[in-house]
């Protein structure tokens, strides 16, 4: 990489103060090594930038509690936030031993619409009211109330609304204070959403989980088939998932997450709180995995079997791997021919720009620019800056959960991974576990990572570096188009999918071949505005 | 949703309270939408990012385009202290870097529930010399999305448009109404064909229909202009189309301006078309051409030619009011039974318009609804099927569970290509409407008939 990019220069024509402020969001990748300079993160958005943010109540309805299939979700609000959460991100769901269809909701949308003299005079018996119907009519297991603006403008008392139905119908009712305003982001309604699935579901279950290594997958969201894809591959090197979340999750599930043996996390940024709080109270520990890319995939396995130190269990990892490698091989290879040397943009949410660059290296392509929606600095700077992070008014305002070991069911972590307290001393020396190093290591040299890009940036970025491929959002995927470059939804995959693993790779690289090569892009200058030469 | 619908009929008042499966969204996408129809202006929508993303998000996945708006990206002191500092801040910034002809704020139930006073911020607020500040009021908690987009048509006739005080000039200002800029086109042609100029606003063809070019336009080559909106103060008329969507615009144009206006559906139909063609005609003493006749001819040709293959089916409605009003009168005339006619959108109305309809056809026992939702309509269909789905992309959940064919009208379709950029409106979307829906139902016999009864000819 060798663009000498300027931060100062690019953002010259921006107004003085949103200069200052955006010029700290933006990082270059110091070849010359040593670690991450501090980026601002997790701040304010400028007021009248294009960002591509969300809110707090689309992080924790929409990315989070959403997926749960066996959670009735209600929207307390007016009728916009629901609908819009409604479907979009193909978290796909299906029906198993545990959950018939009939007790799927996830393809719905409960909204209280509040209309103007529910503004006044207040919604919790709107709300109440549209709890015992739904009851009444749907049955279901549990009920997540999702709070949006207004509401917490106008003082609903949600937590009472839901206690009180919780007696009435003896089902869990659980309620997040996730009005849009919360936060600067996306990231404040995760964090809602993590207490509360911690605080009120995981744990309360009683069964046990069969298996001998029981495994719970966390920050995976099942789009597109992903959470599919990874449960095959492990379920043939024999482990057992317990549960995900929550991406195709039931909360018959979550209630006895507690009981696996070790947590994976696949989106820190999402679900990081849940994982520590995990390791905090029952002794769990965890893994900061990657199935997307397939050296990550193996590198993955890899560690998941070191985790559990079982000889067998190495060997069936290193002969899946094996076999699901001789698979794809031949036609990752095909792609890459196509791919190699391309270079990429990526821009979205909070894990995938990092996830992504593993796989796209593998079809010999390198992104040069990426930046997350609504990270915080330890997923660009790695965990190890957390003590170092300010809190300012906009985080405060999140409650922080304070949890202790559980008195029943702690258990130290060693005995979670089967081993004697010396190995896993020596396991965790090595610092595989609760460890998340962040995007910046990876980033390839003179690479560009920026927090909240916004349309401005974005545009100027891709005059200096001319990439092949952006992946985006839908918000940006058309303006790329229309600046005559290729893109690919990262969040929903434009109804692909999955991208996970082995299988999921050669999925993804055909996309990617597909977008590049498709003939329409050679096609954009009509032949008479062509030269006599023979036009492109 | 596919099997979560209970089998049985819900007892009288089982679901009284909120919507479940709604066919409404909320107010500010819609006023997003009609701000996208002024040539170079920026949408700003006055409340927390959240909103804004969710509604560039919902027209960038229905129309396969662009949808840009800026926002005010209120954090919990703004939603305290009010925003006026972040309008301000908004305008002087948003003007500074995207260098927009004007910005048209709409308001969020954030911002509403504050009660922020929009037009005092907007007089304190830095606005560059030729440039435009205008608004619209969009609570989310009244109305839905086409309340939204009646309520910013609204705003840029008080805003802008002006009246010379001199003679009305020999032109029709044309209110689209909440369509597709493919619709926006063909009503426009109509009109051109007949002879008379016009000037449409909103108009968002050239801007939610771009054609790929060489380079990213932030503001693409469509929409009304400035000038031409100003302009339509000292037109002779305007086409109103849409009651629900179009008339408080006229209202306020006819108030400001003097110019009246003709209130029109929107031309869905043989005869909501022949309304317009007439209205057109009367107001401007013009005779219709003969390529009109051709057109419309054509239909009525189609119509008898295959009247057999769609004549007694049952079908089910739901979407816009304003498309389903001129819709179910053309099923009426198609020969079809609407069974089932219910829109998200709030307000009697609709139930009396349509109902009057059915009267006048003759057709009994069939429900229809304002602020009803796709559980009520599944419910119902589960009581009692039909043939035929006519609505949105969400409707296609209720077409796979109950095995019925979807033809896809309305806003939002996302799962399609193509669609915002072809008309059902006029002679020509009349045609349109007959090869879908009879498509629909002969591909649905086909798959379905024995080897015996799969037939090459009809
Ligand atoms: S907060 Fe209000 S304006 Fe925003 S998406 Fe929700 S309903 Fe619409
Ligand atoms: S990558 Fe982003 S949007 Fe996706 S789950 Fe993680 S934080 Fe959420």
């Amino acid at each position: 990489m060798t663009t000498d990019l300027n931060v100062d220069e690019l953002l010259a024509p921006l107004p003085d103060k949103v200069r200052k402020n955006r010029s700290k969001h933006i990082v270059k990748k110091d070849p010359s090594g040593g670690s991450c300079p501090q980026i601002e993160a997790n701040t304010r958005t400028v007021p009248g930038i294009i960002t591509q943010r969300g809110c707090s109540y689309a992080g924790c309805k929409g990315v989070v509690v959403g997926p749960i299939k066996d959670m009735l979700t209600i929207t307390h609000g007016p009728i916009g936030c629901a609908y819009y959460s409604w479907g979009t991100r193909r978290n796909k769901a299906r029906a198993d031993e545990r959950t018939p269809p009939e007790q799927i909701y996830t393809a719905m949308c409960f909204s209280t619409d509040m209309q103007e003299s529910d503004i006044v005079f207040g919604g919790e018996k709107k709300l109440a009211k549209m709890i015992d119907e739904a009851v009444e009519i749907f049955h279901p297991r549990a009920i997540n109330i999702c709070a949006t603006c207004p509401i917490g403008l106008i003082g609903d008392d949600l937590s009472a609304v839901a206690k009180a139905a919780q007696e009435r119908h003896g089902i869990p009712v659980i309620h997040y204070n996730c009005e849009g305003y919360k936060g600067v982001s996306q990231s404040a309604g995760h964090h809602i959403a993590n207490n509360q699935i911690m605080e009120r579901i995981i744990g309360t279950g009683t069964e046990k989980v069969d298996g001998k290594y029981v495994l719970n997958i966390l920050g995976e969201y099942n789009i597109g088939g992903d959470t599919w894809e990874i449960e095959r591959i492990l379920g043939e090197i024999g482990y057992t998932v317990g549960s995900t979340l929550t991406g195709d999750s039931a909360y018959a599930k979550i209630k006895n997450m507690h009981r696996a043996h070790l947590n994976l996390v696949q989106c820190h940024r999402s679900i990081n709180y849940i994982a520590e709080m995990m390791e905090t109270k029952y002794g769990i520990p965890w893994l900061k995995v990657n199935f997307i890319g397939i050296d990550a995939t193996i590198d993955t396995l890899r560690e998941i079997a070191r985790c559990f130190g079982d000889e067998d269990l190495i060997a069936r990892t290193e002969h899946v791997i094996e076999r699901e490698l001789a698979a794809v091989t031949p036609e990752i290879e095909r792609c890459r021919k196509v791919l190699k040397g391309r270079t990429a943009f990526a821009f979205v949410g909070g894990s995938r720009s990092h996830h992504y660059q593993f796989l796209l290296r593998n079809l010999g392509m390198e992104v040069v620019v990426a930046g997350y929606e609504f990270a915080h600095r330890d997923d660009y700077e790695g965990r190890e800056v957390i003590p170092t992070i300010k809190s300012d008014a906009d985080s405060k305002n999140i409650p922080e959960l304070h949890v202790e070991p559980d008195p029943e069911e702690y258990r130290p972590p060693h005995l979670h991974l089967k081993m004697s307290k010396e190995k896993y001393d020596e396991l965790a020396a090595s610092g595989i576990l609760n460890d998340y190093k962040g995007m910046y290591p990876d980033m390839v040299d003179g690479g560009i990572m920026i927090d909240d890009a916004n349309h401005f940036e974005t545009e100027e970025l891709v005059e200096i570096f001319k990439p092949d491929l952006i992946f985006t959002g839908i918000k940006d995927k058309y303006v790329t188009h229309k600046m005559g470059l290729p893109s690919k939804q990262i969040h929903s995959y434009d109804y692909s999918g999955p991208y996970t693993c082995f299988r999921g790779a050669v999925t993804f690289a055909k996309d990617v071949a597909h977008s590049l090569s498709t003939p329409a892009w050679k096609m954009i200058t009509p032949p008479w505005e062509q030269s006599g030469t023979g036009g492109d | 949703m596919l099997d979560c619908t209970p089998d049985k009929p819900l007892t009288e008042g089982a679901h009284t309270t909120g919507k479940i499966n709604p066919i409404k969204t909320c107010q500010p996408v819609g006023a997003m939408y009609a701000a996208l129809g002024i040539h170079g202006c920026l949408p700003h929508s006055h409340g927390s990012q959240g909103c804004c993303s969710y509604h560039r998000m919902a027209l960038s996945r229905h129309f396969h385009e662009p949808a840009m708006a800026s926002t005010s990206s209120f954090t919990e002191g703004a939603s305290v202290f009010g925003g006026a500092a972040n309008l301000k801040t908004s305008i002087k910034n948003v003007f500074a870097i995207y260098d927009p002809e004007i910005i048209a704020v709409h308001t969020t139930c954030l911002s509403e529930t504050i009660g922020d006073d929009i037009p005092t911020i907007i007089k304190q607020s830095e606005i560059p010399e030729g440039r435009y500040v205008i608004h619209a009021n969009t609570p989310s908690y009244h109305g839905s999305h086409v309340t939204g987009f009646s309520n910013m048509c609204k705003g840029i006739v008080s805003y802008l448009a002006e009246s010379d005080g001199g003679e009305k000039k020999e032109r029709a200002n044309i209110f689209p109404g909440f369509v597709n800029p493919g619709d926006m086109r063909e009503i426009r042609r109509i009109v051109t064909e007949m002879g008379v100029p016009s000037i449409m606003y909103p108009d968002t063809t050239g801007v939610m229909d771009s054609p790929m070019r060489k380079t990213y336009e932030m503001y693409p080559r469509g929409g009304a202009t400035i000038a031409e909106i100003k302009e339509s103060g000292n037109s002779k008329l305007t086409l109103s189309l849409g009651a629900w969507s179009s008339d408080e615009a006229a209202a306020t144009l006819q108030a400001k301006c003097g110019v009246p206006g003709v209130p029109l559906r929107i031309p869905i139909g043989v005869r909501a078309t022949d309304d317009l063609i007439m209205a057109v005609k009367e107001g401007f003493g013009v005779d219709v051409p003969e390529s009109l006749e051709v057109e419309r001819g054509q239909v009525i040709d189609t119509l008898i030619d295959t009247h057999f293959q769609y004549e007694g089916k049952t079908v089910a409605v739901f979407g816009d009011p304003d498309i389903l009003v001129p819709l179910t009168e053309f099923l009426i005339t198609m020969g079809m039974i609407p069974k089932y006619v219910v829109t998200g959108t709030p307000g009697n109305k609709f139930e009396k318009t349509v109902n009057g309809m059915l009267e006048e056809a003759g057709i009994e026992g069939s429900r229809v609804k304002a602020e009803g939702d796709l559980f009520d309509l599944h419910q119902w269909i589960k009581e009692e099927p039909v043939d035929l789905l006519i609505g949105n992309t969400h409707g296609k959940y209720i077409a796979r569970a109950e095995d019925i064919p979807l033809v896809r009208v309305g806003f939002p379709v996302f799962d399609r290509a193509v669609h915002p950029l072809m008309p059902i409106v006029g002679y020509r979307g009349c045609l349109r409407l007959i090869e879908m829906i009879s498509n629909a139902l002969l591909e649905r016999r086909d798959r379905d008939s024995l080897d015996e009864d799969y037939e090459l000819i009809l």
